[in-house]
């Protein structure tokens, strides 16, 4: 058996181990029951939205949580809080998970080549990557929105652009581990093609920390668009989204006080369900980290 | 060790030269042409025109790039087309703020998250790490303007403890100062508190483990010994690291919570002056941010070269 | 029979490690005297339960491990002690000495202030004393240049010279008993003797008492007085060193030795020799030999009750239905 099934069928019995223990918490348990629950929410908003979430109601402007029909009342403009709700998940989601993805998905091949290669590859790519890192995501959303307007298209483009180096630096570290190992090499001495030992051999066994690094990042992705909607440099009115709720709800603290709470009961919740989640995958993956 | 300090000195000095490559480009994007971008006048075409001769806008990008950077070196960024002061002086005004509420935050995460770390190390899965551990995860999954929002309201409009927003300045008025700061610094601080709080934990519980920690309890330490000194000295390191990856979070949550709190630093002028299509204002606190990020992490990997003897000092034998 | 009470006394020691696939006996039954001043060896192969055991003494054992039975200090039971009073025995009458001297020291504190560590928590030294103190004992352990050398780190050390640190941190209040656990494994055979001989220097000069854990028979042979012999957690024979290597009684021993046993000539160094298989694991006392699934004499009647042990000479015991029998020439 040569090493390369070796590594195959052990990477196999790891999976499904780590299949048993994902399941065995309670707590990661609830992180996914959450998460698929808002990602339900923002698929059906549609449906399960009583009210219209754009739609001005100058009669019924503030109203508190109960009122008039309106389980978690309604903001300055007379819109109901919770149909509002159910369609920002839609951003939140769209803008944590997608960037994340997107970022990862351009971050892997170039992390592989920097850790491959190595030499001048890996230097240019890590001084890039130190250039990427001088700018706060923040900074970089900010200077995006300066120059190309605030749109959720910038956020998703700011964000998934500050996941790249991260993964970049878990991917090359976690090739210059393999590349030492001795499938690796035997595949050097058959003259198989470079690229194929990069992607068919090399890449699953990267998999697991850029998945773990990714479990990180989900949460604070969504965080962080949170925030940049909050600042007004993502999403615009009138598009429901959670973060401008809470910049809205600022003015009527003192009025509406609700207004400023449900919404960041959501991002809360949301972020924690993928936080717990998070953790749980993490442990499964790699008991021993704990 | 001196050679290791020049190679780190002078990767940042290269990183710190591409980023401001990238601004200068950056600022040549900005809609409309930089030079409407600088002067915000109107768009009479003559009036450009000047003023593209002025600045140099019309001659070649390389020379201009390098005048360029010869005047943010100086510290010449401009002046301010909305409040007419020099980009410069609106820094160093706002500047110490900034600082001040960062240092107030990493003291409060240092402060709440490394004891909370060490003693739910202390016996893991027992009742002060569950309640720890949860309020770390609480901490980092939190928002940290909402969580703004709810102390202000709590603290604010419903008891009337804290004042909501504003700043007074630390000179005259301390005690005022520190009513101002102290909300936006726990909002700031908790967050990293809690990634501080884990990391702590985790690496505690790894030196528990190991076999100096075995000899020092065979020494007949007590536990406060053994764990506040052995285990922790060693963990010291990872913390330190993990607070350096987290100044990223910091300078991103300055924005935001400055933001919230009315407080008038770095971050707020950056927000203002995207709104306000301030780009000299802009530009100045890019690359402003750019030094000051690539910088700390400088002194971060300097100070974990410190603690780690192993690096300090160079080992003599085997 | 020896008439000075024992210093440390252990009976009847178990210990078991709870686990849902089956508990572990790791060492059952074990019954252990050191008398004062004694250089004790207490030999077997990896997994036997001897480092287990030296762990025990001073509450050390992983947390995971249940120990039942008795260990007397000087009379004192020490197993359910109080921790406090446990720490104030740790260090001060009894201290150990680990076996990797690279991960035994923590890598962030100087030696010296390793060392230091030891007298300032017992003998309540200020910290100038408690360094001169530790210089003075890094003198006698022979690491040269003691006073540039305490304010070094671990890592600036040779293994050799660590190991003398963790032996000066054993006997800085010198201790009645000093516990070596495979003192000498991680080093070169020439810093092997004269590790061994600055154990004896120190039994000669503090009149502490000494258990060296060894699997390595040469390092028995070097210092020992009186051995005992475990085997997958039990003690199989016990005698003084130059009757257990002249003639061994049992058969395990024997194949440590891996000579004849018939004749010997003391002063030969015994290699330890393979004996095929490897250690049992047993969830309780078993109802037969331990040994048996492995030795070359077994018959029938070792498979049907636990071998009770018996006295073979002056200080000498085995436990063993089918002992090597004696030639004399």
């Amino acid at each position: 058996m040569n090493a390369l099934a070796v590594a195959d069928s052990g990477r196999a019995l790891a999976r499904r181990k780590a299949r048993r223990r994902l399941t065995a918490r309670p707590l990661s348990v609830i992180g996914l029951v959450g998460v698929v629950v808002v990602v339900l929410v923002a698929l059906l908003a549609n449906w399960i939205s009583p009210h219209d979430p754009t739609l001005p109601n100058f009669g019924q402007v503030l109203a508190p949580p109960g009122a008039g029909g309106h389980l978690l009342g309604t903001d300055q403009l007379g819109r109901d809080v919770l149909s509002r709700l159910f369609y920002g998940s839609r951003t939140t989601l769209v803008a944590g998970v997608l960037a994340t993805v997107l970022g990862t998905l351009v971050a892997v091949p170039i992390g592989l080549v920097a850790g491959y290669f190595r030499g001048w590859t890996d230097v240019v790519i890590s001084r890039l990557v130190d250039v990427v890192l001088a700018f706060p995501f923040l900074i970089f959303a900010v200077g995006l929105a300066a120059i190309l307007g605030p749109s959720l298209r910038n956020v998703v483009l700011a964000l998934g652009v500050a996941q790249i180096p991260g993964v970049i630096r878990v991917v090359r570290g976690e090739v210059f581990a393999q590349r030492e190992l001795e499938y690796v090499q035997a595949e050097v001495v058959n003259g198989t093609p470079t690229r194929t030992i990069m992607f068919r051999h090399i890449l699953p066994n990267v998999l697991n920390p850029v998945v773990v690094q990714t479990s990180l990042a989900v949460p604070a992705t969504i965080v962080g668009a949170a925030i940049l909607s909050f600042l007004g440099l993502g999403v615009q009115p009138p598009t429901a989204d959670w973060g401008t709720m809470l910049s809205d709800a600022e003015n009527y603290l003192g009025q509406a006080p609700w207004l400023g709470v449900f919404p960041g009961v959501a991002i809360f919740l949301t972020t924690l369900c993928f936080n717990l989640f998070g953790d749980g995958l993490r442990d499964a993956l790699d008991p021993t980290a704990r | 060790m001196t050679r290791l300090v020049l190679y780190r000195v002078g990767s940042a000095l290269i990183t710190l030269l591409l980023a401001s490559i990238v601004v200068f480009l950056a600022v040549r994007a900005l809609p409309g042409g930089p030079a409407e971008a600088l002067s915000a006048e109107s768009n009479d075409p003559a009036v450009l025109k000047a003023i593209n001769h002025k600045y140099g806008f019309d001659q070649p990008l390389v020379p201009q790039y390098f005048r360029w950077l010869g005047q943010a070196v100086t510290g010449n960024f401009g002046t301010s087309p909305n409040s007419g002061l020099s980009v410069s002086s609106t820094l160093l005004n706002d500047l110490p703020v900034t600082l001040e509420l960062a240092v107030l935050a990493l003291l409060v995460a240092v402060v709440i998250g490394i004891p909370a770390g060490v003693l739910s190390a202390r016996r893991p899965g027992g009742a002060l790490d569950s309640v720890g551990s949860t309020g770390a995860l609480a901490g980092l999954s939190i928002p940290h303007f909402w969580f703004g929002i709810l102390l202000i309201l709590g603290l604010s409009v419903e008891l009337k403890w804290l004042p909501a927003a504003g700043f007074v300045p630390i000179v005259p008025d301390p005690l005022g100062n520190l009513e101002h700061m102290l909300m936006p610094a726990v909002v700031l601080g908790t967050g990293i508190a809690a990634v501080v709080m884990r990391q702590t934990r985790s690496s505690v519980i790894t030196a528990m483990s190991s076999d100096y920690v075995r000899t020092a309890r065979a020494k007949g330490l007590s536990e406060w010994d053994v764990i506040g000194h052995h285990a922790l000295r060693n963990s010291l390191i990872t913390v330190v690291t993990v607070i350096g990856l987290q100044l990223g979070a910091l300078i991103g949550g300055v924005v935001t919570v400055e933001q919230v709190f009315g407080i008038p630093g770095v971050g707020k002028l950056t927000l203002d002056s995207v709104y306000d299509r301030d780009y000299p204002t802009l530009q100045g606190v890019v690359l402003l941010t750019a030094l000051g990020y690539v910088v700390t992490n400088l002194i971060v990997d300097l100070v974990y070269s410190v603690l780690n003897p192993r690096i300090r000092v160079a080992g003599g034998a085997q | 029979m020896s008439e000075t009470p024992p210093l440390l006394s252990i009976t009847d020691l178990h210990v078991r490690f709870p686990s849902p696939e089956g508990d572990v006996l790791a060492v059952g039954g074990l019954d252990l005297e050191i008398r004062p001043g004694e250089m004790l060896a207490l030999v077997g192969e990896s997994g036997c339960g001897k480092s287990l055991t030296a762990l025990s003494i001073l509450g050390l054992q992983p947390p995971t491990a249940r120990v039942s039975g008795s260990i007397r200090l000087s009379g004192q039971e020490l197993i359910g002690l109080p921790p406090k009073q446990l720490r104030d025995i740790r260090g001060k009458d009894v201290a150990m000495v680990f076996q990797e001297p690279m991960s035994s020291l923590n890598p962030a504190f100087t030696v010296g202030r390793q060392v230091d560590e030891v007298t300032r928590r017992h003998e309540q030294l200020s910290r100038r004393a408690a360094r001169e103190r530790s210089i003075e004992l890094l003198d006698l352990v022979g690491v040269p240049e003691p006073a540039r050398r305490a304010g070094e780190y671990p890592h600036q050390l040779s293994g050799g010279m660590r190991q003398r640190v963790m032996i000066a941190m054993a006997i800085a209040c010198s201790p009645k008993l000093i516990i070596a656990d495979e003192p000498t494994t991680a080093l070169d055979a020439t810093i092997q003797a004269q590790v061994l001989a600055l154990f004896e220097k120190l039994r000669a000069d503090f009149g502490s008492a000494v258990l060296v854990i060894t699997h390595d028979l040469g390092v028995v042979a070097e210092i020992a007085e009186r051995v005992v012999v475990m085997y997958a957690g039990y003690k199989v024979e016990q005698a003084p060193v130059h009757p257990l290597f002249a003639h061994p009684r049992h058969p395990y021993t024997a194949g440590l030795l891996g000579a004849v046993p018939m004749l010997g000539a003391i002063g030969e160094t015994a290699v330890l020799t393979e004996i095929p298989g490897t250690v049992p694991v047993f969830a309780d006392v078993p109802e037969h030999c331990p040994f048996v699934s492995r030795c070359a004499r077994a018959q029938p009647d070792c498979h049907e009750a636990f071998p009770a042990r018996h006295a073979t000479g002056p200080d000498a015991e085995v436990a063993c239905v089918h002992e090597l029998e004696v030639v004399s020439s």
